[in-house]
């Protein structure tokens, strides 16, 4: 964390509280998910973001309502920064009808049309087209707006990252591609996979601007967001940013994580973007520790309120088990 | 109209013509409407379906795309979420493997997926099928492959008439649609209403009435099959001839009303036999009319091979007219 990007103009008293609230409401929602799973109240797959908040909440700020979001199976915390109800989220984990997705989807489906959220796709590299379809209909409109995709490190070695990369490039769209680069894809290593680990690189070879930048650290993300979305809005064609950065829990919850030292996790650990900011929050004046601790309390009784509206929710009927597979009024 | 692989006889347009017609009324009626795919500017279509359309309507909307079947297809899903109206062409089926994972993950599960909150009006159409030599990688007819997915509309036109209004249908449905265009019917010529008119998805047409034996088929085969039954009513045979034209969701209450009138049917599918469209059709018509029933059912299908590229095995590997008059005689039990 340098001291430069910290200095950013707009980290004010309250930028810094809501990117701290932010943060830790993904934290503490997804904490009570690892919890629930215990009990078995969220069943399936279910994959943490706990370590990478920084990424979704930083990049999150440079995003207008009109701005299209395509996410990952690992997409809590990005539907939590985008704004959707945490109530419905956790509906959606529990798989109850008020979740964001009927609970149709669970953990890796949440989608919300208000968001403009287009999902929660559990196919590795399968978000990056629609996040290139999405950038192409901004085009032809001439709306102004951007779509972000976020992927990990992992997709880089699909052929539908390269097939994106290109076309975004060619056609100068305004998408915006956010790498969570946390080294590992399940439990293959980066360095076993690419033979160009430096994943930005591969970006700029399709003549994208990119860059990577501390993914632990929320400001550096937030101010690469800020450059990036300028410059998709200015028309300059498709932006790049690897946030280099770390998930401290397993992959899923079937995970051993047999594949890395416990040390190197510890060491990680170290790197808390949470922490990190917070300390640094307090150690410059923009909050008092009471405020961190009330920003606890606030969330902790936002992810009970949570619970109780997941717990309370229903299920959907069986008979209403084909509805959606088409438009309703066509046959199906 | 005249048959596949003949001369021009009374008609004027083509098969091809028809599909180029239908797409450039969707893109003067709706502005939202473009098309992508490869080659599909400058080179015409590899087809030459969309050969012209550059000229009219410029870049953007005639979108050449790099070699990236699964990148362009998913763009289309994602403009069509973005509030586009994309038609992607995908040269031709044998290639579209690359893009399933789009098509299959994304377009036709997300509107459940997400408790019915996005619709995805994407038009997907490729050529498929054999005939041309091009031996086995260019010769697939997986039409079943995508009538076997919930939540797309899998097309055959095998008219002008329905090569051309079918794409407007397909345009105006909120839901993704996969049109399948037969390569042997580009050529074939007839007449183009004048006026371009959606046509009615939702049912199979009788396109030869007939009193012995239903047979039921869709796309090039159709034309064969047309062929056949004039075969066998030289001997005797009054055939039926059903075009399936939408492969999904079928149109059960057209096919089973045939056969409870004919009491035997005969199913043609130029893909392969095993898990072919004929054996679900099959499935279907025991379920619903057993007891309407007179002899077996029976089916002409594609040999089990991938398709040879010398023109004998190929004829040999396809459904033919004689192959279709054999069996309808056997199911008449007749000799
Ligand atoms: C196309 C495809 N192949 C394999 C999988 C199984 N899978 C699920 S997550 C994953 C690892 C992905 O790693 P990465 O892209 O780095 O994302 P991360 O899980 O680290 O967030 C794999 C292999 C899949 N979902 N999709
Ligand atoms: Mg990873």
């Amino acid at each position: 964390m340098t001291g430069a990007t910290m200095d950013k103009p707009h980290l004010t008293r309250a930028h810094a509280r809501e990117l701290l609230h932010q943060m830790q409401r993904i934290r503490s929602f997804e904490e009570k998910c690892a919890e629930l799973y215990t009990q078995e109240k969220i069943r399936g797959f279910l994959h943490l973001y706990i370590g990478q908040e920084a990424v979704a909440v930083g990049v999150m700020q440079a995003l207008e309502p009109r701005d299209g979001i395509v996410a990952t199976y690992r997409e809590h915390g990005h539907a939590l920064a985008r704004g959707l109800d945490m109530g419905r989220v956790m509906a959606e984990m529990y798989g109850k009808q008020e979740g964001s997705s009927r609970g149709r989807g669970g953990s890796m489906h949440i989608f919300d049309a208000a968001g403009r959220f287009y999902g929660g796709n559990a196919i590795v590299g399968g978000g990056l087209p629609i996040a290139v379809g999405l950038g192409l209909a901004e085009r032809m409109r001439a709306s102004g707006a951007v779509c972000v995709a976020f992927f990990g490190e992992g997709a880089a070695a699909e052929g539908e990252f390269h097939e994106s990369l290109n076309l975004a490039a060619l056609w100068r769209l305004p998408v915006l591609f956010v790498c969570e680069n946390n080294l590992y894809a399940m439990g293959t290593a980066l360095r076993l996979s690419e033979s160009e680990p430096e994943i930005w690189r591969k970006a700029a070879s399709y003549r994208i601007a990119a860059e990577a930048v501390n993914g632990m650290d929320v400001v550096a993300v937030e101010a690469a967001a800020r450059r990036a979305v300028h410059s998709l809005r200015e028309g300059e064609g498709p932006f790049f940013i690897e946030c280099r950065t770390y998930r401290f829990r397993a992959h899923s919850m079937f995970d051993a994580q047999l594949y890395r030292q416990k040390a190197e996790v510890e060491e990680w650990k170290k790197r808390c973007p949470i922490r990190m900011f917070g300390d640094w929050a307090i150690a410059a004046g923009l909050l008092h520790p009471d405020e961190i601790e009330a920003i606890g309390h606030e969330v902790e009784a936002e992810v009970a309120a949570a619970v109780r509206f997941a717990e309370a929710g229903t299920w959907e009927p069986v008979a209403d088990l084909r509805r959606d597979v088409m438009t309703p009024g066509e046959a199906s | 109209m005249s048959e596949p692989g003949q001369q021009p006889t009374n008609g004027t347009a083509t098969y091809r013509d028809a599909v180029r017609a239908g797409i450039r009324d969707a893109l003067i009626r709706d502005p939202r409407c473009f098309l992508m795919g490869e080659d599909v500017g400058r080179y015409g279509g590899c087809y030459a379906v969309s050969k012209g359309l550059l000229d009219e309507f410029g870049p953007e909307r005639i979108r050449d795309t790099p070699l990236s079947e699964s990148g362009f297809v998913g763009a289309g899903i994602g403009a069509a979420l973005g509030g586009m109206r994309p038609i992607v062409e995908v040269m031709t089926v044998n290639f579209s493997l690359l893009c399933l994972d789009q098509i299959l993950n994304n377009a036709a599960t997300i509107r459940h997926m997400s408790g019915g909150q996005f619709s995805i009006p994407v038009v997907i159409r490729m050529a498929s099928g054999a005939g041309r030599q091009l031996a086995a990688q260019h010769s697939h007819s997986l039409e079943v492959w995508y009538a076997h997915i919930p939540g797309i509309r899998v097309l055959a036109p095998a008219t002008l008439e329905d090569a051309q209004g079918m794409l407007w249908t397909a345009i105006v449905d909120p839901d993704p649609v996969v049109i399948f265009e037969n390569v042997m019917l580009y050529n074939m010529t007839g007449s183009l209403p004048v006026e371009v008119r959606p046509v009615d998805i939702g049912r199979a047409a009788i396109r030869r009435s007939g009193t012995d034996l239903s047979i039921v088929t869709y796309g090039g085969s159709l034309w064969k099959c047309l062929a056949a039954a004039e075969a066998l009513a030289e001997a005797g045979i009054d055939a039926e001839v059903i075009d399936l034209r939408t492969l999904r969701p079928l149109d059960d209450e057209t096919i089973m009303a045939s056969v409870r009138r004919t009491r035997r049917a005969l199913l043609v599918d130029e893909g392969w036999r095993s898990g072919s469209l004929a054996a679900e059709i099959m499935a279907r018509i025991v379920e619903q009319c057993f007891w309407s029933l007179d002899a077996p059912l029976a089916r002409v299908c594609s040999e089990e091979v991938p398709i040879p590229y010398p023109k004998h095995l190929e004829d040999a590997a396809l459904p033919q007219v004689p192959a279709i008059v054999e069996a309808a005689r056997r199911t008449m039990g007749a000799k």
